[in-house]
């Protein structure tokens, strides 16, 4: 009895003759061998370390093309070869696939085995039952007690599977060790189909949201969305999110100081169109359920308020503008356009929660909360190339066709004038944003199933011992009845001693007396 | 925060550290002394013959491990060699132990939460965990030859965890405020127990079984090989170890993945710590297959465990130091 799955076998001699059946069945055996399943085990564990090592466009995008960036020769050719896109490699989807048939073609015949094993008697007692493990003998006054109707009622209340004959018991236990074995290696197989359901099925969105501003799960307020070839991207639920208030804690202390302590969204949401308007808190560990998605609370950052006037004092801008968080102290670097005043203006902008001007490095944050705000500004006029039809990134000035104007530095409520009569810009204030991550997977509840399957099939498989016992009785010239027990372990590091010595005990009167004969039987 | 208490803590793990040097010492003098005259197998073949009589007759000794015992309270003043410095090399890693348990127990009360925030307090909570499963199971098995290398083990994890590990006791970030970090943490920390020990075990056997190959008698006669248990025996208790861990790691795995997506929104992302999670766990998957699968079984399957170790290892110093991911929160 082994404990894994593939039974152990030679591997088979390539046939002689070329014929598309015999190679087609030596090929077979060859990958439901436990030697190859083996080698597929061993190169699926080194076929995912590239993964870990380079970026990868699933995880993380940006770092991508940094490192395209860093390494402009090496990359395209790591590119060739998928180490970009490990995990949906075609390489690494060969060997998951041939593990998976490797798997099956043992699972079934293993299946139908067990099904047959489990509908079966168990064998009756060797012939020489001296020979098997824990034997030992007992006897009980008089020739007409019941010994094998009493053994079978002890097995059988213990869960023995029992089969009587003519003077002797057979009993076997422990078949849930092959069931667990089996339950685990199915669950696997079910475990990668949840991720297929998940990865077909599923879809994920980002936004980035302003205290006060909301977004409804539509594809076009999301800033990045993808989604599963089997998604109506048309059809999703039509809930929405509206962030009433931010809040964010950190370390104040001498030990991790600015070290964030909490995040809490407060948002109200509508589940759909019709429903009632509902409030609820997002946390970093407790998302928000809503119409079958999830929403997570991923980062979040400051948007500085400001109001742009143009060269005859008419408001051309008034809004937040989100900011991108740099370091652990939310130094954040961001972009103002105003494409509708006469020449264009532009920002490029840094705002500072906790403001100072390091010699080297600039203005730069020293606190992640508000403490003493300031904004510092770089100013440019001119053409924003808004117009050419390019889509342009909100967090980047394109100055190609601009021209610097100054720089200046704002504390909330402060204005800056614009030299050459451009105009203004006022630094009201500023307001929180928080990102919202929203993701539905069809397939994750059947994924914990399977996944519980598989850990309640692997203790199963590996703590359940498969054993059988027997029984045998004979008549002694005395008139008493001599028992004889045995018993085989079918499990590795097991015994039946404690099985044999009590069901021996159990029919037996003076069960407990000692052993006679050879009590070493052959180890399974 | 309570810094009183932190430092308190600290003070009971260096203290632990010193003792657990005294019992290094003292295993090692006992290891010395006997002389390569393995007590394990004769004591293993005298419980596997008492386990085989009836229960009536084995009763006069209760067990193997007291037999040594039960002859000293006989009269008998003479200890076999190296035993008195084995027995205080016990009595020396129980005291360790349970200071270096005072010392996490305080950390996790100065900071008001389970003591494994960081790799600091993962690392000594982890050294608890090795020393306490090897008095657990040295309860029932004579291990006083494994001494030696448990406390080493124990020792080398202290000190990184006390020079280059070392971060002050502190609040947790929010990311990892959640019952899961009591579960899913927990659960590594007894599976990095378990893979040690497990380690330890394979790396015996190979050196034990290189020895046996190599007598033209099959009796090891190398310094240390002739004081380690028989491979036989070495290769059982690698398996179970393994067959207690490996579903362990399983549902550490899991868990990590319904916390994931509690917390990120989804179940597996092939982040750097899941992927070399996944190693191991396919590591191991494998070496539980080579057993039973002829050709692979003994030292191919003790190389499997030990590269198990190994990726384990990577997945605690190596991804947490050297690669950018989500689990890169903590701190070192």
């Amino acid at each position: 009895m082994t404990d894994s799955l593939a039974p152990a076998r030679p591997a088979p001699p390539p046939p002689a003759k070329f014929s598309t059946a015999a190679w087609g069945r030596w090929f077979w055996r060859q990958l439901t061998s436990m030697r190859v399943a083996l080698i597929l085990l061993f190169a699926l564990a080194v076929a995912s370390v590239p993964g870990s090592i380079f970026p990868q466009r699933g995880a993380d995008p940006i770092a991508v093309n940094r490192y395209f960036e860093q390494n402009p020769a090496l990359a395209p050719w790591l590119d060739r070869l998928s180490m970009f896109d490990v995990y949906a490699a075609p390489w690494f989807a060969a060997i998951y696939l041939l593990l998976c048939i490797s798997l099956a073609g043992c699972i079934l015949p293993r299946t139908i085995d067990h099904v047959r094993a489990l509908r079966r008697p168990p064998p009756r007692p060797p012939a020489r039952l001296s020979r098997m493990q824990g034997y030992r003998t007992g006897a009980v006054e008089g020739p007409e007690v019941d010994v094998v109707g009493a053994g079978a009622r002890w097995l059988t209340s213990r869960r023995w599977r029992v089969r009587t004959g003519d003077g002797w018991v057979a009993a076997e236990k422990g078949y849930l060790r092959e069931t667990g074995n089996l339950v685990f290696h199915i669950a696997l197989l079910v475990l990668l189909a949840a991720v297929a359901v998940g990865s077909l099925l599923g879809w994920r969105g980002s936004v980035v949201v302003i205290e006060g501003r909301g977004f409804s799960n539509t594809l076009t307020q999301y800033d990045t969305f993808t989604s599963g070839r089997l998604v109506d991207r048309a059809g999703l639920a039509p809930f929405t999110v509206t962030l009433d208030d931010f809040q964010a804690e950190f370390e104040r202390g001498d030990i991790q100081t600015g070290a964030p302590r909490d995040y809490r969204a407060e948002v109200s949401y509508l589940a759909t169109p019709q429903s009632g308007a509902e409030t609820a808190t997002i946390g970093v560990n407790s998302p928000l359920n809503v119409a079958g998605a999830k929403v997570f609370l991923t980062g979040h950052g400051y948007a500085p308020r400001v109001i742009v006037r143009d060269g005859s004092g008419t408001e051309v801008f008034n809004g937040a503008v989100p900011f991108l968080p740099r370091d652990g102290n939310f130094t954040s670097t961001g972009v103002i356009k105003v494409p509708d005043s006469d020449p264009q203006l532009g920002f490029q902008g840094i705002f500072l929660p906790t403001a100072a001007v390091d010699a080297e490095a600039g203005p730069i944050s020293l606190f992640p909360v508000a403490d003493d705000p300031a904004l510092f500004l770089s100013a440019w006029q001119g053409d924003l190339g808004l117009d050419d039809g390019v889509p342009q990134s909100v967090f980047r000035l394109d100055v190609a066709e601009m021209t610097q104007v100054g720089l200046q530095s704002l504390r909330p409520g402060e204005s800056w004038t614009l030299p050459d009569g451009l105009g203004s810009i006022e630094f009201v204030g500023f307001d929180e944003f928080a990102n919202f991550s929203v993701a539905r997977d069809p397939g994750k509840e059947l994924a914990l199933a399977a996944g519980v399957a598989a850990i309640l099939g692997l203790m199963a498989s590996l703590f359940i011992p498969r054993r059988r016992v027997w029984l045998r009785t004979s008549e002694d010239p005395t008139g008493r009845t001599l028992v004889a027990v045995a018993g085989l372990s079918r499990t590795e590091n097991s015994s039946v001693d404690d099985d044999v010595q009590a069901l021996l005990e159990a029919v037996a009167s003076d069960g407990s007396g000692p052993s006679i004969g050879n009590s070493e039987g052959p180890r399974a | 925060m309570n810094a009183d208490l932190a430092l308190l803590s600290n003070q009971f793990v260096y203290a632990a550290m010193g003792v657990y040097t005294l019992a290094l010492i003292s295993f090692a003098v006992a290891l010395a002394a006997t002389r390569g005259q393995v007590v394990e197998p004769q004591r293993v073949d005298a419980a596997a013959q008492l386990a085989k009589v009836p229960a009536g007759v084995a009763d006069t000794g209760s067990s193997a491990h007291d037999a040594g015992p039960a002859v000293e309270r006989a009269g008998v003043p003479e200890l076999p060699p190296g035993r008195r410095a084995g027995n205080i090399a016990m009595s020396l890693t129980w005291l360790a132990t349970g200071m270096l348990a005072v010392g996490v127990v305080l950390r996790g009360v100065s900071a008001g939460r389970v003591p494994w925030g960081n790799m600091y307090e993962f690392s000594i909570t982890a050294a608890l965990a090795v020393s306490v499963v090897f008095l657990l199971m040295s309860i029932k098995h004579d291990l006083r030859w494994l001494g030696i290398f448990v406390t080493g083990a124990v020792l080398l994890t202290l000190g990184l965890a006390v020079t280059v590990l070392y971060t002050e006791s502190a609040q947790l970030v929010p990311a990892l405020k959640s019952w899961w970090l009591v579960i899913h943490v927990s659960a590594a920390i007894i599976c990095a127990g378990g893979f040690t020990l497990a380690f330890v075990f394979s790396g015996a056997y190979l050196i034990r079984d290189r020895a046996e190959r190599r007598s033209p008698d099959g009796v090891a006669r190398g310094w240390l090989s002739a004081r380690l248990p028989d491979r036989a025996k070495l290769d059982r208790m690698a398996y179970q170890v393994v067959a207690f861990t490996f579903p362990l790691w399983t549902f550490a795995v899991i868990a990590g993945a319904i916390w994931a997506e509690n917390a990120w929104g989804r179940y597996w992302g092939w982040d750097p710590k899941e992927t070399w999670a996944f190693i191991t766990w396919v590591v191991f998957a494998g070496y539980l297959h080579a057993r039973a699968t002829s050709g692979w079984k003994g030292r191919r399957a003790a190389w499997i465990a030990i590269l198990g170790f190994a990726t384990f290892m990577f997945n605690y110093f190596g991804v947490n130091m050297l690669m950018p991911g989500l689990h890169s929160y903590a701190g070192v």
